[in-house]
């Protein structure tokens, strides 16, 4: 197990390298002035271009200036970003409220989901069935952007239930929970098909028979067994999905204005704000790499079978 | 999550007893002709309705982006009173600018179904071909590959994408097939290394098979076990993706212009016209409505279709 783990870490320097040096590069290395528009209308004066070409070593060849970038960024040191505000400031205030966000769209995601593909998989060829597909159907088909857009007018503005955007920056779990719902309505669809399909295919499997066979209610052959089994594949899913999550959600968070990671990355590339674009990302890389260890470590938890030795 | 192991597994499994140039089940033979699994899966595809209704859908999306003059004899640039209600005149009404949006529909099909097309065609092609490679010769270039595969595993499609539009910005004078042409690029650098993860693990199931130990003893060429026998027997599960991320391509092209860095107006599409559409939905909703109902029929056509086939490659759900 503890071996596992430091040969799962070690493997990520390389993806972090690789990742944060095309990220870099694609930030730095682009043709166009970093330093345009820093200033308002007009241009810079020069002592201010030179400060930010030593800032941002612009004067060195991308290569070079990547090396340097790592070696701050060894330090926990992210640059700051084209206001002086340290990068790693602004990506604790944007993480509290993506991390919510992407804590209650999982929570959401994993109980309906679970529930109606459960409700799918026992009753599957009837009608409840024919219409939990049908509805995961339209809701992947559906763009997320079309959703978000449509729940914003119908339940927000027309209905009055939920708040039509965030404005808070410490925004409450009922502010976030449409925006959540939103987030979650894609992997929903997901959730439910996969448990749908993996219960249905154990349903069939020896050892349920057998242990009805036993004399276990249809309850216990089927919560007890049978589902323990199926929910591998969901894990994973959901792993990678809340991994992704944590990653911001760039158009559900330009919908309701919420002040999240996503909407940071996605303002930074924008203003060419390039400590910031590359901050965030390499961030976000490594929970990304994180939590897909912790799934993995999760499924001998949940399957004795796999282990990890 | 149709890309897990598992589900390679299965279906690659499923193909190895109907493999042609074998005769690794004779007993079955003589108690029925003989089938190979493209067969059956094909018996399996026709009896389905699901498949019928997406093959119908979307042979009606190509045509519109072929030859929208088939669907609509209005220019999509010809303009009229705007904000009207759908009419006998104006099928779905017009837009914000006056312009037909029937018209607009019809043409914006292109758009959404070439970068689907050509996007999904690269992909799986580049994917592919990495993927075999890897398994096939293993070793450094294995590890190189599965090394690479993970720093893009790790960049969220939408985020690259953004960081690949912005770098390469479009305007108004950029040519139209030169935008659609980097939004398949920024696709494509960011698709294949999931479709080349999906070919290496159905090569790996595929290679320890006697039928391929057999050739290589006959004295076989590495191009001949690939083509001959590697690849038809491994190629199901990446077609079944390739199927599915043909939709998600298309709703990740309209998000992108929906965000304004895809295709910009002029440019005619689906994501374009919802971008713009969405300000009225207050006061005409039926503006975003139309673009937004072809754009979600389109996706739903290739992911039903997807979902069909890889039902029929899997003799487990039978």
């Amino acid at each position: 197990m503890g071996k596992y783990v430091i040969r799962r870490l070690l493997q990520m320097i390389p993806v972090v390298l690789g990742t944060t040096f095309i990220i870099y590069a694609m930030v730095f290395a682009l043709p166009g002035d970093p330093t345009a528009g820093k200033c308002g209308d007009r241009g810079c004066p020069p002592a201010v271009v030179a400060e930010i070409r030593e800032q941002y070593n612009l004067d060195d060849p991308v290569p070079v200036a990547y090396v340097k970038y790592l070696g701050k960024l060894a330090t926990g040191d992210l640059g700051e970003n084209t206001y002086g505000i340290p990068v790693t400031q602004d990506l604790a205030q944007r993480y509290a409220i993506t991390g919510k966000l992407a804590l209650m769209a999982i929570a959401i995601e994993a109980v309906i989901g679970i529930l109606a593909g459960v409700l799918a998989a026992i009753r599957k060829g009837s009608f409840l069935d024919s219409l939990i597909l049908v509805s995961t159907l339209v809701v992947i088909s559906v763009p997320v952007f079309v959703i978000g857009v449509l729940a914003q007018f119908y339940f927000g503005v027309r209905l009055g239930w939920f708040p039509v955007t965030v404005t808070s920056r410490n925004p409450s779990m009922y502010q976030l929970l449409m925006p959540a719902i939103v987030l979650a309505s894609l992997s929903m669809a997901y959730v439910t098909r996969l448990t749908r399909t993996n219960l249905a295919e154990n349903l069939r499997a020896d050892y349920v028979r057998t242990a009805k066979a036993k004399g276990l209610t249809q309850r216990r052959a089927i919560g007890l067994h049978a589902l323990r089994n199926s929910m591998i594949p969901v894990v994973t899913f959901m792993g990678y999905d809340f991994g992704a999550l944590l990653g911001g959600a760039i158009v559900t968070e330009r919908i309701f204005n919420i002040q999240g990671i996503g909407g940071y990355i996605f303002q930074s590339i924008n203003h060419r704000d390039g400590f910031a674009v590359v901050g965030a990302v390499t961030a976000l890389v490594i929970v990304y790499l994180i939590v897909n260890l912790v799934v993995d470590l999760l499924y001998g938890v949940l399957d004795p079978r796999i282990s990890h030795d | 999550m149709t890309d897990t192991p598992q589900q390679s597994v299965t279906a690659t499994a499923g193909i190895e007893p109907g493999e042609p140039s074998t005769d690794v089940a004779p007993a079955r033979e003589a108690a029925a002709p003989a089938r190979s699994l493209t067969s059956d899966a094909w018996r399996q595809l026709r009896r389905k309705p699901a498949f019928w209704f997406s093959v119908v859908l979307i042979a009606l999306f190509v045509a519109m982006a072929a030859f929208p003059g088939l669907f609509t004899s209005i220019d999509p640039r010809q303009v009229f009173d705007v904000r009207q209600e759908p009419s006998a005149e104006h099928w779905f009404g017009t837009d914000g600018q006056g312009y037909d949006i029937y018209s607009r529909t019809i043409h914006g099909a292109r758009a959404s179904i070439l970068v689907g097309i050509l996007t999904t065609v690269a992909t799986t092609l580049i994917g592919g071909a990495v993927g075999i490679l890897a398994a096939y010769f293993g070793g450094w270039l294995d590890t190189i590959v599965s090394r690479i595969t993970d720093v893009f595993f790790a960049i969220p499609v939408l985020l690259g994408g953004i960081l690949f539009m912005s770098a390469f910005p479009s305007d108004q004078s950029t040519p139209y097939l030169s935008v659609v042409l980097k939004v398949v690029a920024a696709l494509t650098i960011l698709g294949w290394p999931s479709l080349a993860r999906l070919m290496r693990g159905s090569v790996l199931q595929v290679l320890p098979n006697d039928y391929i130990q057999a050739a290589r003893a006959l004295g076989a060429s590495p191009w001949r076990i690939i083509t001959k026998h590697v690849l038809p027997n491994s190629l199901a599960p990446i077609l079944v993706v390739s199927t599915i991320n043909l939709g998600v391509f298309i709703v990740a092209e309209a998000t992108l212009s929906f965000l304004g860095i895809g295709l910009v107006p002029p440019a005619v599409s689906w994501g374009v016209a919802i971008n713009e559409g969405l300000t009225f939905l207050r006061t005409f909703p039926h503006i975003p409505l139309f673009p937004s109902l072809f754009l979600s029929l389109g996706v739903l056509a290739f992911i039903m279709l997807g979902d069909a086939a890889r039902d029929a490659f899997d003799p487990k759900s039978r």
